[in-house]
């Protein structure tokens, strides 16, 4: 059964989403649901030890060989996100569901399962397979169920923003659709690592330039790259919280993996960054959404939307690591994507939690929580740092990989915008901080904390974002090791 | 649903034809669903002519009486059985000791046989998931304003 860990790792939970349909009763389902995940996890760190210890696999589905065969292939740069994505799916599926941020009573709640686990399995098989259009396949199936999963939010609006979600979504889909046309009209092929070697001799042709162009831009939309972030605020704020939590960690950085996979092993080095200049369009826009993500998290009112607009910052971060194209940006780049993982994971976890106590996401809302929710409060704090990237958490760990390939290529200027837009950082999270411990009013709360079960999942994560500040092997050494294998045939 | 103030059911000539080409529509979708492994056709395009046929009852007679032919606990069961009977086979060759979907293997005797039985098979839960996908949606839309 070892050599089928692949198939399975997509299989599994696909499959487990129509037996959730099957079972029906909410705390059976929750249970199954639950079991399936971990298995994710398990397979998705022993396909990574296995890749770590004996380079890249490869399956063959349906016993057709590539490149005519559909190929799910894993290196190291996708067995290090499968794990984040189980990782993120492990914790968030351990999490209590709360009927209040819900829109279906309990008795449906199988449902909200069954499409977290659909979800899961398109995000796993987007990130395992190494063909073209299963690519896309995947792509629709995690972001189909995405749109159902942001939809169940309790207010109206989250009907609309699922909706504009879905707009942006499909538009996006339909580039990458274009995209992938137009290079198999050039090559005849769509299996990944086939496209790298016969992609070369038509670079130079205006059909390429297009899909380059098309491919580009659809996978940015998908990853909230300003400016094509327009529909993720409003789709993160009214989304339950658990779904936000889930697709913050992992849907974008699922897109950012895709446009890696793109530039580096389909387009290549060469082509991407001395040919097309990318930098040149790709470090401006990261800079902006940088400053401009921060500004706009600055002036919300909303928990949600604060954490939300933050999230554009923090991809601006991310896509500046891939603008960078040397080592120690590239890696600063995937290792933000760990790490960010953990911190919005932990954070819109925090939320879910407050939100069990308090009526409204609002930050006025959370006057005076630090006495009466210590222990979320606290969670909330500890994430906070880690996004400001205050040494000790993981936030600081990206950054200075960032700096360091800034400085690397002289930017000294780039350096010091990551710097200001960690100041920029400081004021969001203090804003809430302020908000949660230093209030007026001088009254004796009771303290009335989350339960357990939704404190124990959150602190998972928030006291993940400690532990990897620290222990940097899981997260920057395979990082490095990624970056280096993309970067091997160029500098 | 009305036309020019009368409801379709009584209007004489639609329910009698409406009678009259369901079994046929139902029974194209059959043959589409079959003779998909030999020529055009296959699981997805049978799957829509099939609901076609129901959503047409729906349409000249009434929501009601097609959710009495087919409940709604029937059509979220054939989703999910659909997607099962798919993955279902592609489960069981791996068990049967090939790679996920290798039909090859469901057949011990002759890999063409097993190669037929797979996608016959695979093809049977794409018909079932998408006809059954396709009267949920009719389902959905259709109840919106008799749900008000």
């Amino acid at each position: 059964m070892i050599e089928h860990l692949p198939a399975l790792q997509t299989v599994l939970p696909l499959l487990a989403a129509p037996v959730c349909v099957l079972l029906r009763r909410a705390a059976l389902v929750r249970v199954f649901a639950a079991l399936v995940t971990w298995s994710c996890l398990a397979i998705a760190f022993s396909l990574l030890q296995e890749v770590l210890r004996n380079g890249a696999v490869s399956y063959e589905l349906g016993g057709w060989a590539p490149p005519l065969g559909i190929e799910y292939r894993i290196d190291v740069l996708n067995a290090y996100v499968l794990v984040l994505v189980a990782t993120m799916a492990s914790v968030v599926i351990a999490f209590p569901l709360a009927g209040r941020e819900l829109r279906i009573p309990k008795e449906r709640f199988f449902l909200f399962y069954a499409l977290f686990l659909l979800c899961l399995a398109g995000l796993l098989g987007i990130t395992i397979t190494g063909d073209l259009f299963n690519i896309f396949v995947f792509l629709e199936i995690s972001s189909l169920s995405a749109y159902a999963l942001i939809g169940l939010g309790r207010d109206r609006r989250a009907l609309t923003a699922a909706f504009s979600y879905l707009a942006m979504g499909t538009v996006g889909g339909a580039f990458i659709l274009i995209g992938i046309g137009l290079v198999y009209q050039m090559t005849g092929t769509l299996n990944i690592v086939d496209l790298g070697q016969r992609l070369p001799p038509v670079l130079g042709t205006r059909t390429v330039w297009m899909a380059f162009a098309f491919l580009v831009v659809g996978t940015s939309i998908k990853l909230a790259a300003f400016p094509l972030h327009q529909w993720l605020p409003n789709a993160y704020t009214y989304a339950p919280s658990v779904v936000s939590a889930f697709l913050s960690a992992t849907a974008t950085k699922v897109a950012y993996y895709v446009l890696v996979r793109l530039l580096f092993t389909v387009f290549g080095f060469a082509f991407v960054f001395e040919r097309v200049q990318l930098t040149a369009l790709l470090l401006p826009l990261s800079l902006i959404a940088m400053v401009v993500g921060s500004l706009a998290a600055i002036y919300q009112t909303d928990i949600k939307r604060l954490l939300a607009y933050s999230s554009i910052a923090q991809i601006g971060y991310m896509t500046l690591g891939l603008s960078l194209a040397n080592l120690d940006g590239l890696t600063g780049g995937l290792v933000h994507l760990f790490n960010h993982g953990l911190i919005k994971g932990g954070l819109f976890l925090v939320v879910a939690c407050a939100l069990s106590r308090v009526e409204s996401p609002r930050i006025e809302s959370l006057r005076g929580m630090g006495k009466r929710m210590p222990w979320t409060m606290a969670a909330f704090v500890v994430g906070g740092l880690g996004l400001i990237g205050i040494p000790g958490t993981v936030g600081f760990v990206s950054k200075w990989y960032l700096v360091l390939g800034a400085l690397d290529k002289g930017l000294y200027f780039v350096a010091f915008m990551i710097l200001a837009s960690s100041l920029l950082a400081v004021i969001y999270v203090w804003r809430v901080v302020e908000v949660m411990y230093f209030s007026d009013e001088e009254q004796a709360v009771e303290r009335h904390d989350a339960p357990l079960s939704m404190l124990l999942p959150t602190w998972v994560l928030i006291g993940a974002t400690i532990y990897f500040g620290f222990d940097t092997e899981l997260t920057a050494g395979v990082a490095e090791k990624a970056a280096a294998y993309l970067l091997g045939g160029a500098s | 649903m009305k036309i020019s103030g009368m409801r379709m059911r009584e209007k004489l000539i639609v329910r009698v034809i409406a009678r009259a080409l369901i079994p046929f529509i139902l029974l194209f979708g059959l043959y589409v669903q079959f003779h998909g492994d030999f020529g055009p056709g296959g699981g997805f395009q049978a799957g829509v002519i099939f609901a076609a046929g129901f959503v047409l009852y729906g349409l000249v007679f009434s929501l009601a009486d097609l959710q009495r032919v087919v409940p709604w606990p029937v059509v979220e069961l054939g989703v999910a059985l659909g997607l099962l009977l798919y993955g279902g086979v592609g489960v069981a060759s791996l068990l049967l000791g090939g790679n996920f979907l290798d039909y090859k293997v469901l057949d011990s005797n002759d890999a063409m046989q097993g190669l037929h039985l797979g996608i016959l098979l695979v093809e049977l839960g794409v018909g079932l998931a998408v006809s059954s996908s396709m009267l949920a949606i009719f389902y959905a839309f259709a109840g919106r304003r008799e749900a008000r």
